[in-house]
């Protein structure tokens, strides 16, 4: 109860930090309209049975809101640093609600890019039933629980210098190894490697829009796994940065 | 519970054998060293002492942010972390900015819903001098005015324990008088207030009582006047040739008497008074030079015994 009044002012500071805003919402739907946009009529891209205005809306949708997620460590490591988490210690806010707060800014973030980036694909001729926009959406808020917890455990192990660097660079290779610029097709190295990462799963809940089928066991396996470990190292960091007074 | 609540020895803020130590590259360093200091509610005291006498420490301590070596902390008869939890505690630490992009007012709000029952934000705005900028962001305030924002923050938790740790820092003077003028009334409704602080002044005005820190020891625990009658001493020197240690000590205002040479040595409670007496007894004393002891000396005199003896290490 406490706790949702402060996560709603959490909220509050994140629509105002206006350029956050703009860039994080931003960039995505800038990329989509620059690739999408020339090439709205491939209706197979490169093989993977998709068109490719819906592959790149979900591409981009898990781009933008994978970077959504992370930087919420990044809002961590500044609190950290003017001396706001120490503070926060002396009230009786708990560590728990505190992160619910972060991760919950973290998911409306991720919503608006979502749903800015499903405009801008219906606007290149995405369509499919209710349904499957539904279950697509679920999947991706599903698939981006790992990268809270990865945006917690930078938060509490970085500092503000190198945080934005280490999440720009990793969100990147993850984007990149998870088929979110193009598809990593069904054999080969890359297509090997992505099967173990969770951005992977992030991107081919475009899958949904082609058949209604979710992920095979797999990706369900993958993501849970994923989550438990950066769950368990998030929890691991957040004690070892309170240890230090 | 509530009657555990209810005066008795649970009652209140008990430091026992507090110790903390610190490792760095030049050895261990004993921040804290042993700290015994019983407060009743109520009570506003000041921890006095200069930079590094442990006075944060014991703080972080206190409060449950570092856990002590050895010894023990109560709050009200409960643990730091279950008095935290329970709202009885509001502390402005040292140092530290505030988050960005809220107004003075929505930061005081999202931490007053933290506490089970805070204090009216406006009354709070309104104690502190904060009203005006009230709807100014964080992000744009002084040094000054940040100080004041993070005292708001620990009082509209209305704790019934208040720490601060050097709270005036960066206010100047008219700031520093408003700060200390709603840090009393603040405790004039029956609140127990802990302040740290280097400054003798403010201890002295602002305290019921002062515990003196020195090299993370308590070297005096009373009331101001009694501290300050033995840190905030003037020395007299002057060149006064066959005279008795005996006799100086004797004249009004004087505390110690040292005899160097030809020269006196006069540690006085009141120089002024213990001048004239001087000069009305020995008008050939000469070379006067009147000195005021800053408290880094005074304590160093206190704690000379203390520092001679064998370091644990």
């Amino acid at each position: 109860m406490h706790g949702l009044v402060y996560a709603r002012y959490e909220l509050l500071r994140s629509f105002r930090n206006r350029r956050f805003f703009f860039f994080s919402l931003g960039f995505p739907l800038l990329f989509y309209f620059v690739i999408a946009s020339p090439n709205r009529h491939v209706r197979d891209f490169d093989g993977s049975g998709i068109s490719l205005p819906l592959y790149y809306m979900v591409g981009l949708a898990s781009f933008g809101t994978m970077v959504a997620m992370i930087s919420c460590g990044t809002r961590i490591a500044a609190e950290r640093q003017v001396g706001w988490t120490r503070q926060l210690r002396i009230t009786p806010l708990s560590t728990r609600a505190y992160f619910r707060a972060k991760v919950l800014t973290a998911y409306t973030m991720s919503c608006l890019t979502i749903a800015l980036l499903y405009l801008a694909g219906s606007s290149l001729g995405v369509s499919m039933p209710a349904r499957y926009w539904f279950e697509m959406t679920a999947l991706i808020l599903v698939a981006l629980a790992p990268f809270a917890a990865l945006g917690i455990t930078l938060g509490h192990l970085l500092n503000v210098d190198s945080i934005g660097p280490a999440t720009g660079g990793g969100a990147s290779l993850l984007a990149f190894l998870g088929g979110t610029w193009f598809p990593l097709g069904n054999h080969g190295f890359l297509y090997q490697l992505g099967q173990f990462l969770p951005s992977y799963w992030l991107v081919q809940a475009a899958h949904v829009g082609l058949s209604g089928h979710s992920w095979p066991t797999r990706g369900w396996v993958t993501v849970a796994a994923w989550t438990v470990i950066l769950t368990a190292a998030a929890v691991y960091a957040f004690r070892r940065d309170t240890k230090k007074v | 519970m509530v009657a555990a609540a209810a005066a008795g020895p649970g009652d209140g803020i008990r430091l026992a054998g507090l110790t903390k130590s610190f490792r760095s590259p030049e050895g261990p360093v004993h921040a804290v060293r042993g700290i015994d200091v019983a407060i009743a509610r109520g009570e506003t005291v000041a921890l006095l002492g200069p930079n590094g006498a442990g006075k944060s420490t014991t703080i972080d301590m206190l409060l449950g942010l570092a856990p002590p070596d050895a010894g023990s902390v109560s709050l009200f008869g409960r643990a730091p972390r279950a008095a935290v939890d329970a709202g009885l505690v509001g502390a402005m630490l040292q140092g530290g900015a505030l988050i960005q992009y809220l107004s003075v007012r929505e930061l005081l709000s999202m931490v007053a819903a933290i506490y089970p029952a805070p204090l009216d934000v406006d009354d709070v705005l309104e104690r502190t001098g904060l009203r005006p900028i009230a709807g100014r962001r964080t992000q744009k305030l002084s040094g000054g005015e940040t100080q004041r924002v993070r005292f708001a923050l620990a009082l509209v938790a209305n704790p019934d324990l208040l720490v601060l740790d050097e709270p005036t820092v960066a206010m100047d003077v008219e700031a520093r008088h408003e700060f200390w003028d709603a840090m009393r009334a603040f405790a004039a409704r029956g609140k127990t207030v802990l302040f740290a602080t280097h400054y003798l002044e403010e201890a002295d005005q602002n305290a019921d009582r002062v515990v003196l820190m020195a090299q993370g020891r308590v070297v005096a625990d009373g009331p101001p006047t009694e501290i300050k009658g033995r840190v905030g001493m003037r020395t007299i020197r002057a060149t006064l040739p066959n005279v008795a240690s005996g006799e100086l000590v004797e004249l009004a205002g004087v505390a110690r008497a040292e005899l160097r040479g030809d020269g006196v040595l006069l540690s006085c409670v009141d120089s002024d008074q213990a001048i004239r007496a001087l000069l009305e007894r020995f008008p050939q004393a000469r070379d006067i030079e009147i000195t005021g002891a800053g408290l880094e000396e005074a304590f160093l005199a206190l704690t000379a015994d203390s520092r001679s003896a064998p370091e644990a290490h």
